[in-house]
């Protein structure tokens, strides 16, 4: 089999970059995915709170996927289904597998990597104690309530303030569970503000920051689990453990990019971010392979996924049509004053096709800053922020302008600096 | 004089928003960024509303699927969530079933439908 442009994943980033490549002329694309149906991770998050930025109005995750669907079998982009993809090589030849056809072998002239993410499981690692059953990532019970209808316990205790962990505490509660308490390692929240009101206060549930899990009780089942505050350290501090009787231990400790494959095939990762390291392009180390979503690097809002998958989906339309032979002159973006991370990592002005959405992270949490784009020295764009966090996903938006209006452009630079 | 902080749950950007009350009537609103967040707080200490989402049982889907997802269609008041999803459990849907199809009528007394928010065959 042949295809111009294959995509691995038909989560929201995948479909969002199925349909811009159609739009944006391609004809032969194939969307591999291994779940029974499209949609990704969102068919499991029946919240609302997704679309307001893309659609002007809040719909639940199936809602949302829903419309991409719509739209890529409007198309008639074609797909698989329940198909896993087993490896990739350098030169983009995919070998998957599914029960139909067997093992099935693919060669792609462009590939756009979108498998989302895991949740991190860490959490549970250092955790003392026995391992009864009764501990389930945040997600893992969602899934099995959302979409299996089975609720794993009863009294819950809940370690990591994530959003999935946030909206699972609203979730089980609503099903009849009574969520004691959630603990969080850090002095502050990884979760959106908005769920910690809706969520927690809404339901008063406390939540108990700079806490972590001390002991796990229970041989076959959790029967308790004991918290205790932690220092500046994060160790435990002797003296302030709160003991819970409970069923149930949920872990919501953060999400990683899922780039086993991306590994495989030899591109490069980044060691911040743990997904690949990109070009303007979204283009990764190995030319013609593209990365979007939450494989590249975990987003807050599924509305910047989608769109920072549609222009995955346009460049790799471009490399088609040209960009195979192109010579790259890439700057590196250059970053300080509490700054994780920027995608893209570089860019080169000659191959910026639209305005360029530079997006980035902070390390901790900070006060009345000023964020400033430089070129070449020059401050083309100056943003306060009240305060900044490291959940919450920033971002600069590179115009054409800006760079026509720099045409020898050595140094894009990125400061965050008290106002 | 009574002040209240609100977090306004419009949008992620969780606009913290400042209602200054005098026996009970709204003298000022500050801190939001947008109409949304106006509105939000207004509603808030007066009557505050959620959307409600749950599932509910489902029968006849060809892919086997045991739920569906559902939401109130419009936003409730806040102290009718449980017994929303309590009339939800009395609730079995039967595939197929497509977006906007309502579950349950006037559910809890509330005047608002419940509508599956999922395509299932
Ligand atoms: S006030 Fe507007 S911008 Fe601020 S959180 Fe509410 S909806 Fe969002």
């Amino acid at each position: 089999m042949r295809y111009d442009i294959v995509i691995i994943g038909g989560g929201p980033a995948g479909l969002s970059a199925a349909i811009a490549a159609y739009d944006a002329g391609c004809r032969s694309i194939l969307i591999l995915e291994r779940d029974v149906q499209l949609g990704g991770i969102l068919n499991q998050c029946i919240h609302n709170g997704f679309g307001l930025h893309t659609f002007g109005e809040e719909l639940t995750g199936p809602e949302y996927a829903a419309r991409y669907i719509t739209q890529a079998l409007d198309r008639k982009i074609e797909y698989k289904l329940n198909t896993m993809v087993l490896s990739i090589s350098e030169d983009k030849h995919i070998t998957a597998v599914n029960r139909e056809e067997g093992l099935i072998e693919i060669d792609a002239r462009a590939i756009i990597l979108t498998m989302g993410c895991r949740e991190r499981s860490r959490g549970a690692l250092n955790i003392p104690g026995y391992r009864p059953a009764g501990i389930y990532s945040a997600g893992t019970a969602q899934r099995l309530v959302n979409m299996e209808g089975f609720m794993p316990g009863r009294r819950v205790v809940i370690l990591g303030s994530g959003d999935i962990g946030l909206i699972m505490a609203r979730r089980m509660t609503l099903e009849g569970a009574k969520v004691l308490v959630v603990a969080e390692l850090l002095p502050y929240s990884g979760g959106l503000k908005r769920n910690i009101v809706q969520c927690l206060n809404d339901f008063d549930i406390p939540l108990k920051l700079s806490h972590t899990v001390v002991n796990i009780e229970g041989k076959e089942r959790v029967s308790g689990i004991t918290i205790a505050e932690v220092g500046p350290d994060r160790k435990p501090i002797p003296g302030t453990e709160i003991h819970y009787d409970c069923d149930t231990l949920l872990l919501s400790c953060g999400l990683i990019p899922e780039n086993e494959l991306s590994r495989g095939m030899g591109v490069d990762i980044s060691p911040v971010t743990n997904g690949p390291v990109v070009d303007e392009s979204l283009q990764t180390s190995i030319p013609g392979v593209f990365a979007a979503g939450n494989v590249l690097h975990v987003h807050d809002l599924v509305d910047y996924v989608s769109e920072e998958a549609a222009a995955a989906g346009r460049a790799a339309v471009r490399y088609l049509s040209q960009g195979e032979t192109a010579e790259r002159h890439e700057i590196p973006v250059t970053f300080e004053g509490g700054i994780r991370y920027t995608v893209p990592a570089s860019i080169d002005p000659k191959l910026v096709a639209d305005d360029l959405v530079l997006r980035f992270r902070v390390g901790g949490v900070m006060k009345k800053r000023v964020v400033k784009l430089l070129l070449d020295g020059d401050a083309v764009l100056t943003r306060k922020r009240p305060v900044m966090a490291p959940g919450e996903m920033e971002e600069l938006k590179l115009t054409k302008d800006m760079l026509d209006a720099h045409p020898s452009l050595t140094r894009i630079h990125i400061t965050v600096e008290e106002a | 004089m009574e002040k209240r902080e609100l977090t306004c749950i419009g949008c992620p950007l969780g606009c913290s928003i400042t209602v200054t009350l005098e026996n009970g009537e709204i003298k000022d609103v500050s801190g939001y960024t947008c109409k949304r967040g106006h509105d939000y707080a207004r509603k808030e200490v007066t009557n505050p509303t959620r959307i409600v989402t749950s599932t509910v049982r489902l029968t006849g889907s060809t892919t086997g699927a045991a739920v569906v997802s559902c939401k109130t269609a419009q936003d409730i008041p806040k102290g009718k969530i449980f017994e929303i999803v309590a009339a939800l459990r009395q609730v079995t849907a039967h595939a197929p079933v497509k977006i906007g199809d309502v579950l349950l009528a006037d559910a809890a007394g509330t005047g608002v439908d419940i509508v599956a928010t999922k395509n299932v065959q």
